[in-house]
């Protein structure tokens, strides 16, 4: 073993024995958190002049066997009062009825499925940054893959909750799923709403598999370190609770011990999730915008929706990715150089290509709706969307509604095009604040201004949203949270095997 | 090397059976290389154990490729196929209702349902055949009561060769491992 070479001193500074000398050679990177300006050379995805293995682990669990700090249990009593709402404003629908909601016979769906396009949109994203960009070999997914696939899940449950209490008589919901029943009554598999019910239990289901598989091997580095603290322990009230950790880590880890043989099945595994899941994703907001394509309303029976609701729902989930990972990373210790700007700069990217993508499908839209000749369709997108009711007395009182989303997530996005916006986090936050919005309007312009306004004037009707509808959807934000912020508390937050893998000191072949 | 006329099961003075011997290697690169020396001896029971897969370690270890793949597709593809037979099904005897005008049997109409269920399946293989695979879960293993390898989880790399080994012979395989680079080596027992 010769002392100059890079991974073994990287090593025995690993092993306590000693300082590694600084590196004599010119290092091109630029290791303090700024991004390069060569564009041959790549930022590092993991900051920090020496940072080893072992500095990730400390990091990583600490956020879990420390806490992340007296902020938390505050904030998550205030979350959970919110999310508390959810349940409270459902079990009000089911005891009063579907009434309770500013629903009525021209605009039957409204904000119940707003609702639900909204969430399981941005639970797009997750499983993009997990599969897709696996496949695409990005490395710089691995610090964020996590994260990502825990809110994807959660994204998920709000949106599934929707669907479920938007159907009028709530105990009959088991009737979405093939269940034989004494009436031997089957559900019509011809509709896309029953695709629905499969693409998005198929779409939960697969990426909490996903989302649990990565994490094995998570668990079972904080099981090794409970187990190693009760070998060392002296004080017992520590180690009851490094007892609990070693049980039920242990037990999600399902007994990993990272073997190369296993890794060897286990990276083929992960590939070929990731390679399911990516039809998948593309497929669940392809069945989703069936679900009004396959209709024969103007504004909804439209061929481009599969694409530009896949597109939407990218743009809007890597918004709500950006609105969790730039305040956690202002509230935990060490995370910027974890999450750094690069992470940060490339997700603002996929925010202006899906952003253009998105107003691209929105200008075709319109295109389509005058070439196709169709006078319904015309008056739906020009009168019902665009012109305001104060300019032509035939346009709808919802011209804001269209304008908001336009603003927000046409305009906003442009921003990015300025290197400076694209690497300050408030900006991002900003911006991801306004496609948040705007890609929610744009589900309540699709749903909303198509129905409210139909084939028939006599049956023309305003939609307005009852405290319930607005309660409902605040209590699935918290709920939203809430739940994310329990796997901050007790989940790994970042995928530490993956982190470490593509770590400088991790090739093998560096020379 | 002459293990092969020594008894099969070793066993220390306490008459505790070992499990094998553990060697740890300072850095991936170093571990890479012993590997590489570990699959030249010509030993099969042996496992290289890092907090990461190392890049290429596969074949530096002589891995075969896994046949996990070919489990996915069988399921994948049945489970399309259950779910697509189980539609016409419904369509066409348990529940024949027309719907659009169209034929009870339409299969266009069953073709998003068969995929989600294929995906589902799929899914499901991949996990649980890995585990299987894997012979997991497992919660104890031998290796797991040394508190040298428990700290593989977050930054060592170690190589243990497995007494169960043709060609285990303790003393033998301590000197590979020695003269692989190795910064530490001991002996496991199977307790």
């Amino acid at each position: 073993m010769s002392a100059i070479h890079p991974d073994q001193v990287s090593a025995a500074k690993l092993a306590g024995m000693m300082r590694p000398p600084p590196e004599p050679e010119f290092d091109p990177v630029t290791r303090d958190g700024s991004l390069v300006e060569d564009p041959a050379v790549r930022a590092p995805l993991v900051l920090g002049k020496d940072t080893s293995f072992n500095d990730v682990t400390e990091t990583v669990c600490g956020y879990i066997e420390k806490g992340p700090g007296r902020w938390f249990w505050p904030v998550f009593f205030l979350v959970s009062q919110v999310a508390g709402l959810m349940p409270l404003m459902i079990l009000y629908l089911i005891i009063t009825g579907v009434g309770v909601w500013g629903l009525n016979n021209q605009v039957d769906w409204a904000w119940d499925i707003t609702n639900f396009v909204f969430w399981i949109g941005i639970g797009h994203a997750g499983t993009l940054i997990s599969a897709i960009l696996c496949l695409l070999k990005q490395k710089w997914r691995t610090s964020i893959n996590r994260a990502a696939e825990a809110m994807t899940i959660f994204a998920v449950i709000c949106a599934g909750t929707f669907p479920g209490v938007h159907i009028g008589r709530v105990w009959m919901a088991w009737m979405l799923f093939p269940i034989p029943n004494s009436n031997a009554i089957w559900p019509n598999f011809k509709s896309p709403l029953l695709w629905d019910v499969f693409a998005v239990s198929t779409y939960g289901t697969v990426s909490a598999l996903f989302w649990f598989m990565g994490m094995i091997p998570d668990f079972a580095t904080l099981r090794d370190r409970a187990a190693l603290r009760i070998m060392r322990a002296s004080d017992p009230s520590v180690m009851k609770v490094d007892r609990i950790r070693c049980f039920v880590y242990g037990m999600l880890a399902l007994g990993w011990r990272f073997s190369t043989r296993h890794w060897h099945r286990y990276e083929k595994a992960y590939i070929l999730l990731a390679g399911i899941s990516t039809p998948l994703v593309l497929s669940v907001h392809s069945i989703v915008s069936f679900d009004f394509a396959t209709s024969i309303l103007p504004g909804w029976h439209t061929t481009i929706f599969p694409p530009y609701f896949v597109a939407g729902a990218i743009f809007g989930g890597f918004a709500m990715v950006l609105l969790l990972m730039i305040p956690s990373r202002e509230l935990f210790p060490g995370m910027k150089a974890l999450i750094t700007l690069r992470h940060l700069e490339n997700m603002a990217k996929i925010i202006l290509v899906t952003g253009f993508m998105v107003g691209f499908a929105y200008a075709m839209e319109f295109f389509v709706a005058w070439y196709g000749g169709n006078q319904y369709e015309l008056h739906v997108f020009l009168y019902n969307r665009v012109v305001p009711d104060w300019v032509d007395p035939r346009g709808a009182p919802y011209w804001w509604a269209y304008w908001s989303m336009i603003i927000c997530n046409v305009v906003f996005p442009q921003l990015f095009w300025f290197k400076a916006c694209r690497q300050s986090p408030v900006v991002i936050f900003i911006v991801s604040v306004a496609v948040t919005i705007g890609m929610w309007f744009e589900r309540f312009v699709i749903i909303v201004t198509s129905l409210h306004r139909a084939f028939l004037p006599g049956e023309w009707h305003m939609f307005f949203p009852t405290p319930v509808d607005i309660l409902t959807f605040v209590g699935s934000c918290g709920t939203f949270l809430t739940l994310y912020m329990l796997f901050m508390r007790f989940l790994p937050m970042f995928a530490m095997s993956e982190i470490k893998a593509v770590m400088p000191q991790a090739n093998p072949h560096k020379h | 090397m002459a293990a092969a006329a020594k008894p099969r099961i070793f066993q220390t003075e306490q008459g505790t059976p070992i499990f094998g011997v553990m060697a740890e290697f300072a850095t991936p690169a170093d571990i890479y290389h012993a590997a590489e020396k570990v699959r030249d001896a010509g030993f099969s029971d042996w496992d290289v154990y890092s907090p990461f897969p190392v890049h290429g370690i596969d074949e530096a270890m002589g891995i075969k490729r896994t046949r996990l793949p070919l489990l996915v597709a069988v399921v994948g593809l049945s489970g399309a196929v259950l779910g697509f037979g189980f539609q016409y099904w419904v369509a066409t005897q348990g529940y024949a209702t027309v719907v659009q005008g169209k034929p009870f049997g339409s299969w266009q109409t069953f073709v998003p349902v068969a995929f989600e269920i294929g995906v589902l399946f799929t899914a499901f293989a991949t996990l649980l055949g890995m585990l299987i695979f894997n012979r997991l879960p497992r919660w104890h293993h031998p290796l797991m009561c040394n508190e040298r390898f428990l700290k593989v989880s977050d930054d060592r790399f170690v190589i243990a060769i497995e007494a169960t080994d043709p060609k285990f012979d303790p003393q033998a395989v301590r000197t590979l491992l020695q003269k692989a680079g190795a910064t530490s080596v001991e002996l496991v027992e199977d307790k």
